[in-house]
């Protein structure tokens, strides 16, 4: 059973799904039987991964149902694997892509095969970024990324859309070509790209500071740091809210999880050595997009802007090299994959009723829509972290971890959190409370079965995972310990080898 | 003694031509007789240089005629682009009116001259095959010649084409003159850092061979001959010319020249920083498909000369790969413009394309991954093609370069999106005519699924190309 290639059918059953989808006929009755296919499918390699995540055995750090070919001969191997922590990012794409196409099932009006055939890609794309254990197959899944995503932000996005896909696109683009060069210095200066072998044999120190600045270049970009951040909010904005939910939930964490696996792992020194930029960008990240969420009056641009800010503690977490600060980010992540998610399913719910995202434009819809107040409220609790949702135990944790390496930056980071409870709340007042004075509002439907069912699944995950993280915990925690311990003895070996010389 | 097998393809493709001239003044109506015999020709020489391909390296006439495996490759590939390009072009022509025996002969003699070309040892048989194809292109530019600016294209070509071929054998005369030969191999053996009028020589080939590849700064012929000649010729300009003169570019720098790396090296790089952003900034302007397709192919050339600047046989492997992708590409971005026609007028301007994804979703799809693919987005296999240079560049340490290339690629990323924007995102304007022709469509098809599918399989361009070693 082990020699199934489990995960190269998690990154090919979607492809295989598109194609077919592709070359449906789009008349009225065909459609259904794409969308069916679509749900499937996208069912299918969620059953799969969380078969995947049963088997997985956790009480080891190495890497599991490894595949390894040859794909350029002499060169480069197909070489994917999951580790405990990219293993929980496969079971988020997995998770949401049917939400997703769920939603697009019932929302979107024209092209919808389209539409679906680019979500089943992203998805394989997507996993194979959280799977791929060498640095050119990476590569080359992280930028493919970039095609389906433009399409959709592009084709069924609102009325800037060709503005802010551009920007999309040619801001990722601009971050990984430097990546590239990257890559390509390290297979000249170590001999390899396969990152297995990279963590045993490492990478040249004098080297280190360069590389990890290139690689930062394009994590940045994606993840999205500040001052780099500037095209997720317009992305978002005109997205439509299956692909809103793709990029905040999904994409946002391929950079994050780049940070962890290549920064961490491939440049121990230089990580050390950039410490004091990354705290800053993250502090700016926090507060200071916090501020600029709070003055915002489109939801999904206030939405946008938290996600940086939650990033931003991301990013702080990673670089604390602290168990708690790092396994803080990796549980910060998931949580913010569920709650972002669920607030722009959110948004987009309101959206299709009244096309309008403006705040101003509700008011006291809770007395029209309470099933909907209800699991917006629960949302807007996980996106401030408080405790009970899966927010707090991310941020809580990654607090944590800054406190043990530097108080001060603790201290601003924990300003954050208060800001983010202000900007939330004054949003759900101003859109959930009040007294109706808008017409349209009157006679609003709630939500619909489809709705009820992504929104509910997400609620119950970011309040079970708030209460209870232990599955998440114990599936990382091994990895993590390893990475760390890994983390250390290339520092140690670096200062005994200093000495030596 | 000679094995004239070697040069078989020479001599059968000359016959041919000569046979076809007859066929075509003797009997009455025999347009289609001789452009289907002539695509039969370039079948028949497309088997004998694969058969060629096995052999061990040859030179002939007295060195002066080089069978190797550089040649033998770009044959290949140059006469499978040839082929291509006569099938998807014969409804193109009958539709404007310019089907007529003359095209396909000439097209014939063309390449054979590209083929002296790329086989050529020898400062003179270089010039002879230079002409041949040279003389043959401007006719083909002012192939429809009722239309001015057709006309106007051939006229600038040849007086362009003319200066650079002066500059070119200015220059080949000043080697002969300060070594004593034309041989290349008798040529690199001369110890050349002694002589500085060999430098001379060298920066005037350079500039003449600049010229045919329309690398920045001597691009200026591209972008209106591209515009004016038939879109079927162009289809031609952009492929096959630039193989020739990119492979005798090769040969010229490493096999005779190479002892003055150090000095060629600069204006390589500078040749091809300059093309790539040049190609990718002034692309991002235009409003006609097809002067962008030339500032593209400009850009493009960056790339190819940014591998031979290594001076490795890497960097000339990587080139090597770099064009035939890049022909494919091109075959599939013009197959595409030779199927946009409504009421058989071919469409000119951008904006003739918006919203075709609308109702042409297939013709569309083919476009979006040429696109993504000329942008060099991975997983296609434009993204290999750029992979592969600046891995040859990056090897040399070429940092600047590498880094000034990839940043090109993002700006010509945008005029790429341009037009997928186009394509995609805006309202529809046009119905486009729908029927075309078979060869046409094979063209579409091939191409494009070799963009798709080469990753799947990279290592059969990059086994076969691991034979070419020159250095």
């Amino acid at each position: 059973m082990i020699d199934f290639p489990i995960l190269s059918a998690l990154i090919g059953l979607p492809i295989i799904g598109s194609i077919f989808i592709f070359f449906n006929k789009s008349n009225e009755s065909k459609l259904n039987s794409s969308k069916y296919l679509a749900i499937f499918v996208s069912l299918a390699n969620f059953l799969i991964s969380i078969y995947l995540w049963v088997i997985f055995d956790n009480s080891i750090s190495d890497f599991q149902f490894v595949e390894n070919r040859e794909w350029i001969k002499d060169f480069i191997n197909y070489n994917i694997g999951v580790d405990g922590i990219s293993i929980l990012f496969v079971l988020l794409t997995t998770f949401i892509t049917p939400l997703c196409v769920i939603s697009v099932c019932s929302t979107i009006k024209y092209r919808l095969k389209d539409f679906l055939i680019a979500i089943l890609l992203m998805e394989s794309l997507m996993v194979g970024v959280f799977c791929s254990l060498d640095l050119v197959i990476f590569y080359i899944f992280f930028e493919a990324g970039l095609i389906p995503m433009f399409l959709i932000i592009g084709v069924w996005g609102g009325e800037r859309r060709v503005y802010s896909a551009f920007k999309f696109f040619l801001y990722t683009l601009l971050g990984s070509v430097l990546m590239l060069v990257a890559i390509i210095s390290i297979y000249f200066i170590s001999g390899t790209t396969d990152i297995i072998k990279l963590f045993e044999i490492g990478i040249d120190p004098k080297y280190q500071n360069l590389l990890w600045l290139a690689f930062f270049s394009s994590f940045a970009v994606k993840t999205p740091m500040w001052p780099v951040h500037t095209w997720l909010p317009d992305a978002h904005v005109e997205a439509p809210t299956a692909g809103s939910v793709l990029l905040a939930a999904i994409l946002l964490k391929m950079a994050g999880y780049g940070f962890i696996r290549f920064s961490l792992g491939l440049f121990p020194l230089a990580s050390e050595y950039f410490v004091p930029l990354i705290y800053i960008l993250s502090l700016i990240a926090i507060i200071y997009t916090s501020m600029v969420a709070l003055m915002q009056d489109d939801m999904k641009k206030l939405i946008a802007y938290s996600s940086v800010a939650h990033m931003g503690f991301v990013t702080l977490g990673i670089f604390t090299f602290t168990q708690q600060g790092i396994e803080g980010s990796i549980f910060q992540m998931i949580s913010h994959g569920l709650v972002s998610a669920a607030l722009f399913f959110s948004v987009g719910v309101l959206y299709d009723r009244t096309h309008t995202r403006l705040i101003k434009d509700y008011g006291g819809i809770v007395s029209v829509i309470p099933k909907y107040a209800v699991v917006l409220m629960i949302f807007t609790l996980g996106g401030v972290g408080i405790p009970g949702t899966s927010g707090f135990v991310g941020e809580f944790l990654i607090l944590m971890g800054a406190f043990k390496k530097n108080i001060l930056v603790a201290m601003i980071a924990s300003l954050g959190v208060i800001i983010a409870a202000a900007y939330m709340l004054w949003m759900y007042k101003r859109v959930v409370f009040g007294t109706i004075t808008k017409e349209n509002l009157k006679n609003l439907s709630d939500l619909n079965k489809s709705e009820i069912l992504i929104l509910v699944s997400l609620a119950v995950l970011t309040i079970f995972f708030g209460f209870y993280p232990e599955p998440l915990v114990n599936s990382y925690e091994v990895s993590v310990n390893g990475l760390l311990d890994k983390h250390n003895l290339n520092i140690q070996n670096y200062s005994v080898d200093l000495k030596y010389d | 003694m000679i094995d004239l097998n070697l040069i078989a393809p020479e001599i059968f493709i000359s016959l041919s031509v000569m046979t076809l001239l007859m066929i075509g003044v003797f009997l009455k109506n025999s347009q289609r007789l001789v452009f289907n015999l002539s695509i039969l020709t370039l079948v028949i020489l497309l088997a004998v240089n694969i058969n060629i391909f096995q052999l061990p390296n040859n030179s002939l006439f007295g060195d002066s005629y080089q069978i190797d495996k550089l040649s033998t490759f770009m044959k290949i590939i140059m006469i499978v682009s040839g082929i291509f390009v006569l099938i998807s072009s014969s409804q193109y022509l009958k539709l404007e009116k310019i089907f007529k025996i003359e095209y396909p002969i000439l097209v014939l003699s063309s390449i054979l001259g590209m083929m002296v070309m790329i086989s050529s040892n020898d400062l003179i048989v270089f010039y002879i095959g230079l002409e041949l194809q040279s003389l043959a292109l401007y006719i083909l530019a002012t192939f429809k010649r009722n239309n001015i600016l057709s006309a106007e294209s051939g006229l600038k070509y040849f007086v362009l084409s003319a200066l650079s071929s002066g500059l070119l054998l200015y220059g080949c005369s000043l080697v002969y003159g300060f070594t004593g030969t034309t041989n290349f191999n008798t040529i690199s053996i001369i110890p050349q850092d002694q002589i500085y009028g060999i430098t001379f020589g060298v920066v005037f080939i350079i500039v003449g061979l600049a010229f045919k590849i329309s690398a920045v700064p001597f691009h200026m012929w591209a972008p209106d001959v591209y515009q004016g000649s038939p879109t079927s010729v162009t289809m031609f300009f952009a492929i096959l010319p630039k193989i020739a003169a990119i492979t005798v570019i090769i040969r010229f720098l490493y096999v005779p020249f190479y002892s003055l790396i150090d000095q060629w090296q600069m204006i390589i790089i500078f040749l091809s920083i300059a093309s790539m952003i040049f190609g990718s900034v002034a692309a991002i302007g235009q409003t006609k498909l097809k002067r962008l397709i030339a500032y593209s192919s400009i850009g493009h050339m960056g790339y190819a000369l940014a591998a031979l600047a290594t001076g490795t046989n890497e960097g000339i492997q990587s080139s090597i790969i770099y064009m035939t992708i890049y022909l494919v590409m091109n075959l599939a971005f013009f197959s595409c413009l030779l199927m946009l026609k409504k009421n058989s007028i071919y469409f000119e301007k951008i904006e003739d394309l918006s919203g075709l994804s609308k109702n042409h979703p297939m013709l569309s799809l083919s476009f979006l991954i040429v696109l993504f693919s000329l942008a060099g987005i991975p997983p296609l296999a434009g993204f290999f093609g750029k992979f592969y240079v600046f891995m040859a560049v990056i090897d040399q340490k070429l940092y600047t370069l590498a880094v000034i290339g990839l940043l090109a690629t993002v700006i010509s990323a945008f005029y790429y999106l341009r037009l997928i924007k186009i394509i995609y995102f805006d309202k529809p304007v046009n119905e486009i005519d729908k029927n075309n022709n078979p060869g046409l469509r094979i063209t579409l098809f091939l191409s494009t699924s070799f963009i798709v599918f080469f990753f799947v399989y990279p290592n059969g361009i990059t086994e076969f190309v691991k034979f070419i070693n020159l250095i």
